[in-house]
């Protein structure tokens, strides 16, 4: 089974210490697979766990307790060579498009640092691969010789996609790679990873706090709440009908540019905000937000449960929340 | 709105900034009115002069790097603020206008409780004693609806978290009942559940306490629902200006077109293609004579490429800046034939 | 505007030009030429670094041009004040003050150079590692660094003239530096946690660059302006221990000597002949303040949160 599955995660755990002897726990029991080809979208408010969980996956942290196999292959143990063969294959697209790029380096220098470490080539060979990949990411020649400072928040970040694409990846994180830009920019950079997927048979895992965006870009969506997954399924499983009244909340909040329709609109408000993940609540995480909570849900934890086929919830009430 | 006392007027506003590459030019003759209790939106992208122009209002540019032109006027309610004293200035900052910014964490002081900032404020302008001010907070607290408020007082902005944060900052702003907020990206850093609290609460204080408020965003999706009028700026210059209904449902420049293209719909298959504005804005160092959108629009044309499009009036509140208004110009698919046609 | 006349050609739509719209129009600034613009605004640290090129040419060539070898004893000339043939006059045996200053200039300035580029590159060394590695190896690093910050360098100086029976210019750099590097380690230690958490070097980590690559691509270089302004403030502390050690008679020993070692001598005699504690006080003074001004400026050039 897992041989159809790029990544797989099976009850991720990363916990941080937070002094007096608590725990954060960024990353709670979170299990997920990923197909080769596909973009999974992993989607929740700032703390919930989503950046810390992929930067795990990739090995930029350790992992607390859990495993994650890469084509089959646990990653847990892997040292030297075969560590390095993994960091080729899974690279990581980052949030800020100002501090993601070295401000002493010269654009052409970012982008073969990659290849410094993982190919052998000559300097002629290097320099026309990275002429090859700024004319991927929609750049030209000029800009190879240029600081980072010198370019606009969406060219800077077609450049950390060039960077990652350096090293021909089959697996990328995309972390939060749009919500620092202008909308009118983000549609740019959505539509470049598209492509690149499209013609390269890229991997994505997508994080984002923005359910539209991911919405366009995804096969498959997850959401997360303070370190755990509470809904995963399809694309239009999600969208079409949420059964975890976050999700639902979530799904309400994305505003529309149509005054008429945002008048009329029946909201599912949230009261409140994230609680700190040190203290999480007992029972159900959402609960103290959630407009359906009961006494069951102060006791124990929803586990997440296969409602159907590749769709998961994790609410005791979603069948109830569903018929309403 | 028209009876509504006219407490903002902005005339041909230039502000530039002096960098070693020459002069920065980033707002070139911006001029608005702004009417009490009515919200006027800026929106454009990312060094569009949008937040320079607010800034200029408040006086908040820094001289002798950043400098506002010989010709331009900012009159509070008739009075010149450009020619204000440091005492009424100080006055006037706070007191009449007041602002919030985009990044909760850094403009607030670390080191001071947030029971204390806001005190400041009220210190300063109010003439009130301790107490008075003290009581005065926790009642500005709960009007942007911080639970337990007396008790939050005495918190560090760190023991709160974004939208909390943002919460007090508007408590700050409104402190001294002010005539106009100005509000720099008040969501931008904020998650969606808490985006859609914050504009609520915005929208509340508005009607409640008649304040008006300048707001300033690059999301065309933020503002549907909490909008009166909106003014569209590219490259230092309002492009586009209406009433809401008129730029969402009848907008006439392509810039805004692509603006309301870019916010993402829920109605759109998964995987297609997204609608592109592509390029960057012009670097504001250019001198720009002609159209600044020209290198972008895919309706350009050659005349866009030579002249300064004018202002053509289409009603009293919406006016737009762009040749496919001349008589001559060809018909064009708009974005709304577009939607349409899908 | 005369809108009817223009030609109808003009309205033919001819579509976005992209090669154009990502344009940068911008004349490329290397960061170099940032920073000397930036440092050029600043007229004191400009006068400051006249003042210090001028100081060190007199150094190189001050000896040769005063006609007099800086340990020539002229007995038939002793205390001679300023003339025509001794510019700063002559000391009580004798020798040409001029040629001694500028003598005594090369082993303050020898000193101040190398004993703050040693500690500059143990520093960096020693608080690169500590910050890169974070964790208990930080914790071991930085309480051995507090034990040698808390030994007072008079101390270290006196044990190891002892030990090492010598006071040469070598014995003095390492007394001075033994313990002058851990302010140097703690500044590059706190400038790179910053770094540490900054997401190129995330990205760098991702990509598999090892930590050696990281800490001299990466790191080094974004703490380079902190380095070298900590390097420019260094420089004239260690002019002044130096001076300090050898007016109370540990530092550079006769025949040799050092602006310090000017003071000393002159001071017995000071109320007669002013003028033999005039000049090297005042060479000491000037290089001081010079370096102190330069620091100053390089520290707002380099600062790159004034970069605009």
């Amino acid at each position: 089974m897992s041989e159809q599955h790029l990544i797989e995660v099976k009850n991720l755990c990363k916990y941080f210490p937070a002094g007096k002897k608590r725990t954060l726990k960024a990353v709670d029991n979170v299990s997920l697979f990923i197909r080769p080809g596909e973009t999974l979208g992993l989607v929740g408010e700032s703390g919930c766990g989503k950046t810390t969980c992929g930067r795990t996956i990739l090995k930029l942290y350790n992992q607390t307790s859990g495993q994650i196999f890469f084509e089959g292959k646990e990653i847990s143990h892997l040292k030297g060579k075969e560590l390095l063969q993994f960091k080729k294959n899974a690279q990581m697209i980052f949030q800020d498009p100002y501090s993601s790029l070295d401000p002493r380096m010269t654009i052409a220098e970012i982008i073969a640092e990659g290849m410094t470490v993982h190919m052998h080539l000559s300097d002629k060979e290097k320099q026309e691969r990275v002429s090859e990949l700024l004319a991927t990411v929609g750049l030209t020649e000029d800009y190879a010789n240029r600081f980072a400072h010198e370019l606009s928040g969406g060219q800077r970040q077609r450049i950390g996609i060039a960077r990652a694409l350096a090293v021909e990846p089959k697996f990328i994180v995309c972390d939060e790679p749009i919500s620092a830009l202008d909308v009118s920019i983000q549609a740019q950079i959505v539509n470049l990873l598209i492509k690149l997927q499209h013609d390269k048979n890229l991997t994505y895992l997508f994080i984002s706090h923005d359910l539209s965006m991911v919405r366009h870009i995804s096969d498959r969506v997850g959401i997360m709440y303070l370190g755990s997954l509470v809904e995963l399924g399809t694309s239009q499983q999600i969208f079409g009908q949420a059964l975890h009244p976050y999700t639902k909340a979530l799904i309400s909040a994305i505003p529309e540019a149509d005054p008429d329709s945002e008048k009329t609109r029946q909201r599912v408000k949230l009261e409140g905000e994230v609680p700190s993940p040190i203290n999480p609540p007992p029972g159900c995480r959402f609960r103290p937000r959630c407009p359906y909570a009961t006494e069951q849900c102060a006791q124990e934890m929803p586990a997440l449960e296969e409602v159907e086929p590749g769709r998961f919830v994790a609410c005791h009430f979603w069948r109830d929340i569903a018929k309403a | 709105m028209e009876n509504k006392e006219k407490i903002l007027e902005v005339k041909d506003l230039r502000v530039s900034f002096n960098t070693y590459a020459g002069e920065v030019r980033a707002v070139r003759g911006v001029d608005f009115d702004l009417h009490q209790g009515e919200t006027l939106c800026f929106v454009g992208e990312s060094g569009c002069g949008k937040t320079v122009t607010s800034k200029a209002i408040l006086r908040l540019l820094q001289p002798p790097f950043a400098t506002i032109k010989e010709g331009s006027q900012i009159l509070f309610r008739g009075e010149d603020v450009l020619q204000m004293d440091k005492k009424r200035l100080r006055n006037y900052r706070g007191n009449d206008v007041s602002m919030i910014f985009q990044d909760p964490m850094t403009s607030l002081n670390p080191t001071m409780t947030c029971g204390k900032q806001i005190m400041e404020s009220l210190l300063l302008h109010k003439n009130m004693t301790k107490a008075q001010a003290r009581e005065e907070a926790i009642h500005t607290l709960e009007l942007v609806k911080i639970p337990d408020a007396a008790k939050r007082m005495d918190d560090y902005p760190h023991q709160m978290s974004g939208g909390m944060r943002q919460r007090v900052m508007i408590a700050i702003a409104l402190s001294c009942s002010p005539h106009i907020l100005i509000a720099d990206e008040p969501t931008t850093a904020l998650d969606v559940t808490i985006q859609a609290q914050i504009i609520d609460l915005l929208r509340e204080l508005r009607d409640q306490l008649n304040t008006a408020i300048i707001l300033v965003t690059h999301d065309l999706g933020v503002v549907a629902n909490f909008a009166d009028r909106i003014q569209v700026m590219y490259a230092g210059q309002v492009i586009e200006r209406g009433s809401v209904r008129e730029i969402f449902y009848e907008a006439k420049h392509p810039y805004t077109w692509a603006l309301l293209s870019s916010v993402p719909t829920l109605d759109k298959s998964n995987k297609q293609e997204l609608y592109t504005l592509k390029g960057t804005p012009p670097d504001l160092i250019l001198p720009l004579e002609h159209c600044p959108f020209a290198a972008r629009c895919e309706y350009c044309m050659p005349i866009c490429k030579e002249t300064m499009p004018p202002e053509t009036v289409l009603s009293d509140t919406h006016k737009v800046s762009c040749w496919l208004q001349h008589p001559n110009a060809p018909k064009v698919q708009s974005y709304y034939d577009r939607k349409a046609a899908e | 505007m005369e809108m009817d006349k223009i030609p109808s050609e003009k309205f033919q739509i001819i579509g976005a030009d992209e090669a154009k719209a990502d344009a940068i129009a911008r004349p490329r600034v290397s960061y170099l030429q940032d920073v000397w613009r930036r440092f050029r605004q600043n007229k004191m640290a400009l006068i400051a670094l006249i003042i210090l090129t001028i100081l060190i040419v007199m150094v190189l060539i001050g000896p040769a041009i005063s006609g007099y070898e800086f340990e020539e004893v002229d007995k038939t000339a002793r205390n001679m004040g300023p003339s025509a043939s001794h510019w700063f006059g002559t000391d009580k045996l004798g020798r040409d003050l001029f040629a001694r200053v500028w003598q005594g200039g090369r082993v303050s300035i020898l000193i101040g150079l190398v004993g703050a580029l040693v500690s500059a590159v143990i520093g960096c060394l020693y608080g690169g590692i500590a910050a890169y590695f974070g964790g208990i190896v930080d914790d071991v690093m930085m309480r051995i660094l507090e034990v040698i910050i808390s030994i007072p360098y008079l101390i270290v100086v006196i044990l190891l003239s002892v030990v090492l029976e010598s006071k040469s210019v070598g014995t003095l750099i390492l007394a001075m530096t033994i313990a002058g590097w851990c302010q140097t380690a703690r500044l590059v230690r706190g400038q790179m946690l910053s770094l540490k958490s900054q997401e190129y070097v995330l990205a760098a980590q991702a990509l598999g660059v090892s930590p050696w690559r990281i800490i001299l691509k990466h790191m080094l270089p974004n703490t380079l302006s902190v380095i070298l302004v900590s390097v420019t403030f260094d420089i004239p502390n260690y002019i002044f221990s130096e001076a300090f050690l050898s007016y109370v008679g540990l530092g550079i020993q006769p025949p040799n000597t050092s602006w310090g070692a000017l003071c000393s001598m002159a001071q017995t005699t000071f109320t007669f002949y002013p003028y033999q504690l005039f000049f090297p006080a005042l060479m000491i003074a000037l290089t001081m303040l010079s370096f102190t001004l330069l620091g100053d400026g390089l520290r707002d050039a380099l600062d790159p949160r004034l970069r605009k």
